[in-house]
């Protein structure tokens, strides 16, 4: 889990071009959206992409997007749910 | 009997070089433009995170629009309807567009990028500026073959002399490839210029277009 949350951090990073963020400045638990981060609708679809791309993951309505997309964490216990069905 | 519009300032982007009508000059040690644009921003302290998200045409009318209205609140001075943009160039959102179609090339591996796929359009570089700068006045974008200032002042004009405007940014914003340039123009009825005000007119917009950088 702890391993997959550093690598998302870093696919996020690069995938949304946060030029000026380093990992270290993502908490795993903070919300990705408004707060947190403060990204926007553009970043949660070439988030959905990217996770569907690299993991396989599909994200399939919006109220699943909430869910999933809430954090770093949650992304991360998605993607391990999905490989343990 | 119409008034003289004039130009209060100018930013001219080319060749890894900025320059401004208020005595702004960048001289970029690096000569590819993602990595000269980038260094421009840092060089001016721009502090705009969404910059890096654009595509390589708006981050050159941003930088460009934001050295033009350095120091300058157009809201507090015309409000928020009273600025317009129009803006023109040759290669429309040719750059970005290419850029979208390889990553769609391939069936197989199908993952069209929505960040990218929103930038091919030119106008929305016209968005961004308008975006940081909160302007909601008349704006458009022209393509045309070649840089035309006698087309930029005359429909300048028209906006004024119909009061659709009460200021204007303008001018051309070119992006493809390696080749870019960017000159843009604020109009005003009146403005200050620290180098002396120009008269808004083909002539003196064409000299600034063909200053060398």
């Amino acid at each position: 889990m702890k391993e997959l949350i550093e690598n998302l951090k870093n696919e996020i990073i690069e995938s949304l071009n946060l030029e000026d963020v380093t990992p270290d400045q993502i908490e795993a638990d903070t919300p990705l959206f408004v707060e947190g981060l403060g990204l926007d609708s553009i970043d949660a679809l070439e988030l959905i992409v990217l996770l569907e791309k690299k993991y396989g993951l599909k994200i399939d309505t919006a109220e699943e997007g909430k869910r999933i997309l809430y954090s770093v964490r949650t992304i991360a216990e998605n993607i391990i749910r999905s490989r343990n069905p | 009997m119409k008034e003289s519009l004039h130009i209060s300032n100018y930013c001219l982007i080319r060749n890894s070089h900025l320059i401004t009508g208020q005595d702004h000059f960048f001289a970029g040690k690096e000569t590819a433009f993602p990595d000269f644009i980038k260094e421009t921003y840092r060089h001016f302290n721009i502090g705009y995170p969404k910059f890096f998200k654009m595509d390589n045409l708006s981050k050159l009318g941003f930088l460009a629009a934001e050295l033009l209205l350095k120091d300058r609140d157009l809201n507090l001075d015309y409000g928020k309807d009273g600025t317009g943009i129009i803006l023109a160039n040759a290669s429309a959102s040719l750059d970005t567009d290419r850029i979208y179609q390889a990553s769609i090339a391939d069936r197989s591996n199908y993952f069209p990028s929505p960040s990218v796929f929103v930038y091919t359009l030119p106008n929305i570089v016209m968005g961004e500026i308008s975006i940081r700068h909160k302007l909601f006045g008349e704006n458009a974008f022209f393509i045309k073959q070649t840089f035309d200032p006698v087309f930029m002042v005359e429909y300048v004009k028209h906006l004024f002399e119909n009061q659709i405007v009460a200021c204007c940014i303008t001018g051309w914003v070119e992006m493809d490839s390696e080749r870019y340039e960017a000159v843009l123009f604020l109009v005003e009825k009146t403005g200050p210029l620290n180098n002396g005000i120009a008269i808004f007119d083909v002539r003196n917009v064409d000299d600034i277009y063909c200053l060398k950088l």
